[in-house]
């Protein structure tokens, strides 16, 4: 194998806004989205279950839609505005969301909980859902192995202020 | 005194949990971090003939290739090894000890690199050449070589006669298949460099004095020079109880290269860890035709590892369940060429009482009796393999208060006899079981006069509500609100505590922290006693309580000292106790939890679609701490138990001996969408014998039982008996 193979690529500087504060990272074009965050900006909240978006749990808000931060290239975000699980409460207030998982016991071992919460916020922002059949069916793609499912859908009904 | 336990409390982690701010094993930062990433095998048996590490050193960034011939020094005895979940047979594995291939997804190298990425592409070029060896990873290929395990519970009465003179009789092998407990947190481990050979280690498992006792042996060292902390486990189900690779690898690179090493498995690498083995249970039932129980017998053929002897109680179960003149129990193990299998939620009664139940369904049947009816026919008030009672046992009221709960008297016991437009409707039951144990925990108390207390322990909270729970009683046995409690967990320098498994922790630690409390009431009246015209003069202990920041007493709140004063009177500002607290031995009752699950399906027999619309679970666990948590956990047994019923198999091909579906696509949990109504029961169950509390742990039982009931649904609701799990749509339509 050729030596050139072996050697790590140019770095790129990439800016993001993310949680309303503007950062401007170098980072190899293969570096994920998730691992920038959380390597590169300190911001674990968001978690990595797979790498290969079967989980979940990697997601953010990307202009303020549900992403797989997990299969997004940090490169390809540049200039656009991430809303992590860091984000979501303001002074100190939480989120409407965050309250309700809190309310409804929508998690255990916590993992899978900022990319639920941050799923849960896109949903809510999409408007599709409309009762706990369509919230079930468009929450799949965030995986909960602590099995909290049933309180997750009361959860985002509690901030849907719906039954 | 008892603000909170017995309430729906919320968690008291919720809100770092909802934050984000909750801090995982792979996430906690250290100056001048760098990245392990391991390379692992792709044979299951073998040599390492060569290991090229070249090219991987010479890509920028990388700092060092580990491998069997440059590592730092491990011990070379198998005690070092064992650790305290280790089973008791058997040389447990060594990661990159030497040159020998035991199973695939073993690593043989790490890389380390100054980040993650770089190591991550530098491990694709270490090229390795094996001198493979034949092997065998297949179960039932093997099962003749199945050899005994030398401790099987004892046989009662002549169990093959019975069997072969009843008037009905049922026998069945069921397929249980290899399982993944699949935490949603990647297996992780940050050691961090403290100068001199000190390392703190931020490791995810269920035990930081286990991982704390284990990296001392393994790697030599003295108790203070390694430090485990865990605050938070992103999910365990078991496969934290043992040390993983990844917490040997950090060490081991730590210390080679003097630097702090985060080393994080990838998915795929956690299909590398232990599981639930495969078992084979073959089970035979023999009944009067009275509906009684004549003989039981239930062997079981379970997969273990070359290296280890892995098994649990798969079998035994029905000496707690079900009154038979005649039984009999093995447990046989198939030496393969796979990593040694681990505790996995409700390990044993999980697959065994799956069985034992789903027979007991087919027997029913063949008796032409209710599930119910035949389960109550031959009730049993006593673990007969002990012959002894139960500290207390409400099955009965389970299976009551959950057919009420369900609607089973409006059942038709026929089958594909009940539908829903055009889906045929099934519904099943089945009894869970598991054991109330409790282990000897120490907890500290520091109580401050301003009121507040700081409680800690070195157990971990993997998501079962230990901080909570712990929290509660903490609060009620203290007198104070439970904001003024603060809850430190998992940090191996903190008083002494198991691993965190078998449902034992919540009554263990519970009676610790009254244990503690009682040292520092203890304390306080001492303080209080002294003070000039003390009401609490010449109070004995027994008749005093902490309540609303005063000592009083038991029976007159009035007489009453606040806390505040009574240290202020002692010049103290801090009342520090700690305790470890036993049990007293009873050898006079059998422990378990028990329950009864009723499940709905409906399936779509052109497409073979099979839905779980209804779980109703009632259990009997003793007194449950947290109501709002207690739910929760059999809500997740309850959905584990869909997972096992319909989803979850790890799919090995044999040709290779690798795992084919090692991720989280291809190995099916359920999903949100795949889960419906489940009610929990908690059936009121005083227990004036097991412990002061009356509580008995709720971390398995939610899950026994249920894919029992599910595969029965499916039968009444098709007609098709399925026995190898999961029961996936393609032997619906088959």
């Amino acid at each position: 194998m050729a030596e050139a193979a072996h050697q790590i690529a140019e770095r790129i500087p990439i800016n993001l806004v993310v949680n309303g504060v503007g950062r401007t990272l170098n980072l190899v074009p293969w570096t994920t989205l998730l691992d920038a965050l959380r390597d590169h900006l300190a911001l674990t909240g968001t978690k990595k279950g797979c790498d290969h978006g079967q989980c979940g749990a990697c997601t953010v808000l990307v202009d303020g839609r549900r992403v797989n931060s997990c299969l997004t290239l940090a490169v390809m975000m540049d200039g656009a505005e991430v809303t992590t699980v860091e984000g979501l409460a303001s002074d100190g207030t939480l989120h409407p969301l965050q309250q309700a998982f809190i309310d409804q016991d929508a998690f255990q071992c916590g993992y899978c909980t900022s990319g639920q919460i941050c799923s849960a916020a896109g949903l809510l922002a999409e408007g599709h859902a409309r009762d706990a059949g369509e919230i079930r069916e468009l929450m799949s793609g965030n995986l909960c192995r602590c099995g909290a499912y049933p309180n997750i859908v009361a959860a985002i009904q509690q901030a849907m202020g719906r039954p | 005194m008892n603000a909170y336990v017995g309430t729906p409390t919320s968690r008291v982690d919720g809100r770092a949990k909802v934050t984000g701010a909750a801090k995982y094993a792979g996430e906690f930062p250290a100056d001048g971090l760098v990245h392990g990433f391991i390379v692992e095998a792709t044979i299951p048996r073998g040599r390492i003939a060569r290991l090229d590490t070249s090219a991987a050193l010479k890509v920028n960034g990388v700092l060092d290739v580990l491998t069997h011939a440059n590592r730092p020094p491990l011990a070379g005895n198998d005690e070092a090894w064992k650790d305290e979940v280790a089973p008791e047979k058997g040389s447990p594995f060594r990661p990159l000890y030497d040159d020998t291939i035991k199973f695939s997804g073993q690593p043989i190298a790490l890389v380390v690199a100054e980040d993650w990425e770089t190591a991550k592409f530098a491990a694709t070029l270490v090229r390795v050449e094996y001198k493979p060896s034949s092997f065998a990873t297949d179960l039932e290929g093997e099962r003749s070589s199945a050899a005994e395990m030398d401790k099987p519970l004892k046989p009662r009465g002549n169990a093959a006669a019975a069997l072969a003179r009843a008037a009905v009789r049922h026998e069945a092998d069921y397929v249980i298949p290899t399982e993944h407990h699949n935490p949603m947190e990647l297996f992780a481990t940050t050691a961090v460099w403290d100068g001199g050979g000190k390392l703190t280690v931020y490791d995810k498992t269920q035990g930081v004095q286990n991982v704390h006792k284990f990296l001392c042996a393994v790697f030599g060292k003295k108790p203070d020079d390694i430090r485990v902390v865990s605050p938070y486990v992103g999910g365990a189900f078991g496969s934290g109880l043992r040390p993983q690779h990844q917490v040997v690898l950090a060490t081991l690179a730590a210390l080679a290269l003097k630097r702090s090493v985060r080393v994080v498995l990838t998915r795929q690498q956690m299909y590398g860890l232990g599981y639930r083995p495969m078992t084979i249970e073959r089970v035979g039932l023999g009944a009067k035709s009275d509906g009684t129980l004549d003989a039981v017998t239930h062997e079981a053929i379970a997969i273990t590892s070359r290296y280890e002897d892995f098994a649990r109680n798969d079998t035994g179960w029905a000496e707690q369940l079900y009154k038979s003149p005649n039984s009999r129990f093995s447990h046989k193990l198939v030496h393969l060429d796979v990593a040694t299998p681990c505790d996995m939620r409700a390990p044993g009664a999980a697959s065994g009482v799956c069985a034992l139940e789903c027979a007991m369904d087919e027997l029913a049947v063949a008796l032409k009796l209710d599930p119910i009816e035949l389960r109550l026919n031959c009730y049993s008030d006593r673990d007969q393999s002990e012959n002894l009672p139960y500290t207390s046992k409400q099955l009965r009221e389970c299976y009551a208060r959950g057919a009420e709960a369900f609607g089973w008297s409006r059942r038709n016991p026929a089958p594909r006899s009940m539908h829903d437009n055009h889906e045929l409707v099934g519904w099943g039951m089945a009894t869970g079981v598991w054991e109330a144990l409790q282990m000897p925990v120490a907890v500290r108390i520091a109580l401050t006069s301003n009121g507040h207390a700081e409680v800690s322990c070195a157990a971990s909270d993997i998501g079962t509500g230990t901080y909570t729970v712990v929290a509660q009683v903490a609060a009620d046995a203290l007198g104070l609100p439970i904001e003024n409690i603060s809850v430190r967990l998992a940090d191996s320098t903190l008083p002494q505590a198991p691993v965190e498994g078998g449902s034992w922790m919540a009554a263990s630690s519970a009676h610790a922290v009254l244990a503690a409390a009682e040292e520092v009431r203890k304390e306080l009246l001492s303080l209080a006693g002294k003070m000039p015209g003390s009401p609490l003069a010449n109070a004995e202990l027994a008749d005093t309580v902490l309540i609303d920041g005063n000592i009083a007493g038991i029976s007159d709140h009035s007489r009453a000292v606040s806390i505040a004063d009574a240290m202020r009177h002692g010049n103290i500002e801090r009342i520090a106790k700690e305790k470890l607290n036993h049990f007293d031995e009873d050898k006079k009752h059998a422990r378990n939890t028990h329950s009864a699950v009723f499940a709905e399906v409906k399936i779509d027999e052109q497409l073979g679609v099979i839905r779980v619309t209804r779980i109703v679970s009632a259990v009997a666990a003793g007194r449950i701490l947290n109501t709002k948590t207690g739910r929760s956990q059999i809500m997740g047994g309850v959905v584990w138990g869909i997972g096992m019923a319909l989803h979850e198999e790890t799919v090995m091909d044999h040709r290779f001996g690798r795992i084919m579906n090692a991720n989280i696509a291809e190995y099916h949990i359920p999903v949100n969408a795949d889960v419906h109504d489940i009610d929990v029961i908690f059936v009121d169950e005083p227990d004036a014998h097991i412990n002061k509390l009356g509580v008995k742990g709720l971390g398995e039982i939610g899950i026994v039982g249920v894919p029992a009931a599910i595969a029965n649904a499916v039968y009444h609701a098709t007609g098709k008996r399925i026995r190898r799990f999961p029961i996936t749509l393609d032997k619906l339509l088959g």
